[in-house]
């Protein structure tokens, strides 16, 4: 969709905010309201605005993490929905709230919005409860789990030759040592990759399990260089999809994020750095190859989702962190991804850029 | 503050799907021991089949029979089943081939260890006892050595045509969790379980909600001053039900309303008892009923006070 509109005529937008929560195993002493609040008071404090303020919100959770209906309604609580705001909710991560909106402001409707997102998976066994968002007639009945499809990925990619278990480890070692400088991870420093979980995937392959949200704030134009010293402007954005059944893919590509990615205008110039929402270290190997990053790519500076993986806020973080950096001044381009579904069914690929003044 | 509370959830559903008719003769075809495909324009044959082609979204029904042995294309062990998985034993998930299919099948493969597995490896369909018409009559998949090898097979046209086939599925699902209700609401159940109902006073608007939540909707911030109301409170609206609620073991007609409880900045609801249902009015002043053991109050009943001014509960409707 990106290369419709001349990126000239089109309403420049940016992430000009950031917040999560310190992400943890077991937050069962807070709702998801109370997890929630404090995030979006610091992400609208770094703004300065209140919620009322806000042109328009978009958040992104899903019921069957809570086990209740509706379940985001509470959340909107933390928001201060009365008088009536512009809202929306997206049932997935809140990357795709994140989407919305933007299209929201690119359309011109609001010139601010706050999108926030968040999981519990405190509650259920994530494992199982991640098997009721599998096509219901061929899969879900034989409840494979998240780690069990991954594997099945992994493997194919060491028959391909693509990798093999030492470079899967090496993989999980990089993300969690670069997450000792990231004070808001689950799982940081140097950790045995222990026993298999579901083979060829160990413990150390695999995502921490935990609750967390994340919040950020978007503004359109003049407002964005007001709120922000150097805000991180969208240059483009697009997510696609694979076929449902994957015995139709080729599980060791990715072509789905490689078209985002060339939609979101990835491939024009090189990025230096690359937050992946890669769960599964074999996920990471997929990803490199569908995007082309070759070494001289900083990849998930935060340590990524295998340091921290709130389900439904994950994918939120990646464009978080790469924003942050280029807010820092750490980064002038960066490459912003996220995935939902078995075996990066989904992929959405933003790309960001910091202005230099 | 009192222990956080937590307690089981159970979220147990049927689900009931209608099945189209080329999922309908797949699923009845497993039931006759008989695997279909659905060929496509271009010529593949898609095992499981789809009403659409994921490349082209062309209308697929060209139905075709294929092997019941097949080709192992990627696996991964299993050492430590999950309860609804297919075999209690450890197994190995595989995507599978089947001979005279292009796309592959997901199911799971009975081998005595992860040494016995190989992409590449033959493996043949061991079909359910019992068949009802759903993807769990493949039982699961064998090793077969001895099968002839991929090739050999080609696929066959089918009219996909049973007796008596199979035109929906119902997929139990169940999923326990362990509901943590968090800060507000904890504190709220522990105060009430203690005969006291306390609310929470938003810092912003002063406005004290019952129960409640950790939030005011209307400030988007913690509500943090926690405050008693009641036990004392008036009737705002209410209304009669007349259908008699399964598992519940109360005479219908009852009445079932709102109470502003006094000091309390929103309405709660609850049972209203001890005074016939038709003489329940907007403005009676109630209290709560504890009966038992019970945790919150069982239902309200009149004090015997005159009624309430509508003008010191209109803001509360």
């Amino acid at each position: 969709m990106t290369t419709a509109t001349s990126p000239q005529a089109r309403r420049e937008v940016a992430i000009v905010a950031f917040a999560q929560t310190r992400h943890v195993r077991d937050s069962a002493t807070l709702s998801e309201v109370e997890m929630l609040m404090p995030v979006l008071h610091e992400v609208l404090g770094q703004v300065g605005l209140t919620a009322g303020e806000i042109g328009f919100t978009c958040s992104g959770s899903c019921d069957y993490l809570a086990g209740r209906a509706f379940s985001f309604t509470m959340a909107l609580d933390g928001v201060g929905a009365w008088p009536p705001i512009s809202e929306s909710h997206v049932e997935t991560d809140g990357a795709w709230a994140l989407y919305e909106a933007w299209v929201k402001l690119l359309t011109g409707e609001a010139d601010t919005a706050l999108v926030y997102s968040y999981g519990k998976s405190s509650p259920g066994r994530l494992r199982d409860v991640l098997t009721r968002q599998l096509d219901p007639y061929y899969l879900a009945p034989l409840w494979p789990d998240s780690v069990a499809l991954a594997a099945l990925q992994a493997q194919a990619l060491i028959d391909a030759g693509d990798t093999d278990e030492t470079a899967l480890a090496a993989v999980a070692g990089r993300s969690r040592t670069a997450a000792g400088g990231n004070p808001y991870a689950q799982e940081s420093g140097d950790r045995p990759q222990g026993a298999y979980v579901v083979r060829p995937l160990r413990r150390g392959d695999c995502p921490p399990v935990g609750d967390g949200a994340a919040a950020v704030v978007l503004a359109a134009g003049d407002t964005a260089r007001r709120l922000c010293e150097r805000p991180a402007w969208i240059r483009g954005m697009d997510h696609r999809i694979e076929a449902h059944a994957l015995g139709v893919r080729d599980l060791t590509d990715s072509p789905s994020a490689r078209l985002a990615a060339e939609r979101a205008g990835a491939f024009d110039a090189p990025v230096d750095t690359a937050e992946l929402h890669a769960p599964f270290t074999s996920q990471e190997v997929v990803l490199r190859k569908a995007l082309g990053l070759g070494d001289d790519v900083t990849v998930n500076p935060s340590g990524g989702p295998l340091a921290a993986n709130p389900v439904m806020a994950a994918g939120l973080i990646r464009l978080g962190e790469a924003a942050a950096r280029i807010h820092r001044g750490e980064s002038r381009r960066a490459l912003a991804h996220a995935t939902s579904g078995p075996c990066l069914q989904q992929n959405l690929v933003a790309v960001l850029e910091g202005e230099d003044r | 503050m009192p222990e956080p509370l937590t307690a089981p959830l159970v979220v147990e559903f049927p689900f009931t799907r209608s099945l189209g008719p080329v999922q309908s003769a797949f699923l009845t075809g497993l039931r006759e021991r008989t695997v279909l495909g659905v060929r496509t324009g271009d010529g593949r044959v898609l095992v499981p089949p789809v009403e659409y082609d994921p490349v082209t979204a062309e209308e697929l029904r060209d139905l075709v029979e294929v092997g019941t042995t097949g080709t192992v294309t990627t696996w991964a062990w299993n050492p430590s089943p999950r309860p609804q998985q297919p075999l209690a034993t450890p197994f190995a998930w595989v995507l599978v081939r089947l001979d005279g299919a292009d796309t592959a099948l997901l199911h799971v493969l009975d081998a005595p260890g992860p040494e016995a597995v190989r992409t590449g490896m033959r493996v043949r369909v061991r079909w359910a006892g019992r068949r009802t018409g759903a993807v769990t009559d493949i039982a699961c998949f064998e090793p077969a050595a001895d099968a002839a090898a991929a090739g050999e097979t080609v696929a066959t046209a089918h009219t996909g045509a049973f007796a008596e086939p199979v035109t929906g599925i119902t997929v139990p699902a169940r999923l326990e969790y362990t509901y943590a209700p968090g800060r507000a609401q904890s504190r709220y159940l522990a105060a009430l379980a203690g005969h006291r109902t306390v609310g929470e006073r938003c810092p912003s608007c002063r406005k004290v909600y019952v129960p409640p939540r950790g939030a005011c909707p209307t400030c988007g911030v913690a509500t943090d001053e926690q405050v008693e109301v009641g036990p004392r409170g008036t009737v705002t609206t209410f209304c009669i039900v007349n259908i008699k609620a399964k598992g519940v073991d109360i005479e219908v007609p009852y009445v079932y309303a709102h109470i502003a409880l006094d000091g309390a900045g929103l309405a709660l609801h609850g049972r209203i008892g001890g005074i016939p249902y038709d003489q329940v009015r907007m403005g009676l002043r109630v209290e709560p009923v504890w009966t038992g053991d019970g945790r919150y109050p069982d239902h309200y009943r009149p004090t015997g006070e005159p009624d309430a001014d509508y003008d010191a509960y209109k803001e509360l409707l």
